[in-house]
């Protein structure tokens, strides 16, 4: 990349965001070390963060169109009444904070040879190493479910207005109507989000709708956490909540908004309520800059997790395909921090160091109770690999005074993990 | 001691920056450290409401856990040692006694954090009394002091607090003899009188 075109950018672009930019007058004359994030969530506010913290002489520019960021994680205890929308918003004023530069507009394309990333609002932004972070969009496998279907039937599975749409239909649904969950095909983001979210809204039908039932129809025939989330039904939830798998037909393959009305095959299902999850893959700019597979998901280095697709372009969180790590909030995050080591030591002439990767899960799935997964990640042969020996489920005899436990520590996961990701 | 942890905690810093050195040894301290943070807050100083903080805290302190993590609970062979724990247990596997040994260096080398912590300041003037006959001579300055390797219990979450005395109490864990001459005094009240003193300390 030429040396001029990059000083001229800066000229042009520091005039933008001179105000709010920290790090900006450091950077002027230095060599150039400039970061372009695409994508405020969990990954991408991580990897932002922890560059910073680790070498501020890194100008970081986070691009995201939003201004405030609603966690996905826990807001399923939103449903239940358990808990407000505004515990589970954050800005992104704690970026700042670090001298983050936050930037909120739409990128449209990644030009990875050029090493430059467009946006909607006319901007151009070059970089030296770029770190993509869309998370996740939604697939067309579920017939008549488009952006009207969205409006009648939420998906709820990216948080702020589709959370609210879904609460506010459970508050409004008849005492003995049904509540339909869709659940998508692997890979999804949140594996055990859809069997949480039964407990959660479990929890606000027996305490206020006892008449009423829950199904989940899914397009599996097994699920994450599956032993102990069918205890927690059977605990909590005995003749309300019933699990259909995809070998029992659970697989819904169209719906129609206007009757409220699922089809699982043939057979129709008019329901009170319906929360449907469509199959998911990378976030849409992550396509659109040659960044997926053909299954649209990202391919990346299990040390940097710099694309194996497009050099000097990194993937973390949901969309990159992150070996066996799960595409949960606290995989986001330690993939966010391992990429941050892998560009600070790039941008400074150095090799990446060995990574170690931690996912740490949490289901809240009664008053009291709350049930976990864990694992610890490294690279052996060059491939992100669970650690030997580590990691695990919530133990199925694990005692009431164990798993109330957890709940206590499942919120301090939360509290934390905002804290670290964006705070 | 300050100045030895200090020359360690330089040297794992350098590794970690040398980057290219620490290639073939494995993910620095550093690197293992921050996949804390999720639950135990950035530089492992937590937001609570219950997971403790890790800043500060002695490595041997943190050793001695993490090991007692990793044995296995319920195994006859390590039955005794064995530290209770929800998730610890299972994560703490994931990491060699080298691993963990430089990971406590990481943590001792952060400085102590005590975080403000909700209690009841009438339960704590209580505890303070009792502290300073019972708990003082191994849990120095409060709970602050890093080399008693008594672990830091000045600011902690107050649930983590409790639920360690739990464990101590119920046999789960094993209490080191002077202290439990000392526990075994207390009525219930005034275990959670001290409690609610270190919860309170900052």
């Amino acid at each position: 990349m030429a040396h001029f075109t990059r000083r001229k950018f800066l000229q042009v672009a520091g005039g933008a965001v001179a105000v709010s930019s920290i790090g900006f007058p450091a950077i002027v004359g230095a060599a150039s070390k400039k970061v372009v994030i695409v994508g405020g969530g969990v990954g991408g506010a991580t990897t932002a963060k922890y560059i910073r913290m680790a070498d501020p002489s890194i100008d970081v520019t986070l691009i995201e169109p939003n201004t405030e960021y609603f966690t996905c994680f826990l807001s399923n205890e939103v449903l239940s009444g358990h808990r407000q929308m505004e515990s589970i918003r954050v800005t992104y004023d704690g970026l700042k904070g670090h001298g983050v530069n936050v930037v909120h507009d739409t990128v449209t394309d990644i030009d990875a040879a050029g090493k430059k990333v467009m946006t909607s609002g006319g901007k151009t932004f070059a970089y030296d190493r770029c770190v993509v972070a869309p998370g996740v969009s939604f697939k067309n496998n579920i017939e008549g479910y488009d952006e009207a279907a969205m409006k009648a039937m939420p998906h709820a599975w990216k948080a702020g207005e589709q959370t609210v749409l879904l609460r506010k239909q459970l508050e409004a649904m008849p005492d003995g109507g049904v509540v339909a969950i869709a659940a998508p095909p692997n890979p999804f983001r949140c594996p055990p989000g859809p069997y949480e979210r039964a407990c959660q809204i479990g929890m606000y039908l027996k305490a206020h709708k006892p008449k009423s039932k829950l199904m989940i129809f899914d397009a599996k025939e097994k699920f994450s956490k599956q032993g102990l989330f069918m205890q927690a039904f059977e605990r909590h939830y005995a003749g309300v909540i019933e699990w259909v798998g995809a070998d029992k037909g659970g697989t819904v393959t169209r719906v129609d908004a206007a009757t409220n009305t699922i089809y699982t095959g043939d057979t129709a299902h008019k329901v009170a309520v319906a929360n449907i999850i469509p199959a998911q893959q990378a976030g849409a700019i992550a396509a659109k800059a040659g960044l997926t597979d053909d299954k649209g998901w990202c391919p990346i280095d299990g040390r940097t997790f710099e694309s194996t697709l497009q050099k000097g372009v990194h993937v973390v969180g949901d969309a990159s395909i992150a070996g066996p790590l799960p595409k949960s909030g606290y995989a986001a995050n330690s993939e966010g921090k391992t990429c941050a080591a892998a560009v600070v030591a790039l941008l400074n002439g150095k090799e990446p160091g060995d990574p170690s990767l931690v996912n740490t899960c949490y289901s809240v799935v009664g008053p009291n109770d709350a049930i976990s997964v864990a694992m610890v990640y490294d690279l052996k042969d060059g491939q992100l690999s669970k650690v030997d020996g580590s990691g695990g489920l919530t133990p199925k005899d694990s005692s009431p005074e164990m798993r109330a436990r957890e709940v206590q520590y499942a919120y301090s996961w939360f509290e934390n993990i905002k804290k670290d990701s964006w705070g | 001691m300050g100045c030895t942890k200090k020359a360690l905690v330089a040297l794992i810093g350098s590794i970690f920056v040398a980057g290219a050195s620490s290639a073939l040894a494995g993910p620095s301290a550093k690197a293992m450290a921050d996949t804390c943070a999720g639950c135990h807050g950035t530089n492992g100083q937590s937001v609570g409401p219950a997971s403790p903080n890790l800043a500060g805290m002695s490595a041997a302190y943190f050793v001695e856990s993490m090991k007692g993590f990793k044995a296995l609970p319920k195994d006859a062979g390590h039955a005794e040692d064995a530290r209770p724990a929800t998730i610890m247990n299972r994560i703490a596997k994931g990491y060699s006694d080298e691993q963990i040994e430089a990971m406590g260096e990481y943590f001792a080398g952060l400085g102590v954090y005590k975080a403000s912590v909700p209690h009841d300041a009438a339960k704590a003037k209580t505890g303070a009394e009792i502290y300073d006959k019972g708990c003082a001579k191994c849990h120095d300055e409060g709970g602050a002091l890093a080399s008693d390797d008594a672990g830091i219990l000045a600011g902690q979450w107050l649930p983590w607090l409790e639920y360690s005395m739990q464990d101590f109490q119920s046999g789960h864990r094993e209490m080191p003899k002077k202290m439990k001459k000392q526990v075994e005094k207390l009525s219930d009240a005034e275990i959670e009188a001290v409690l609610h003193y270190f919860a309170s300390q900052k």
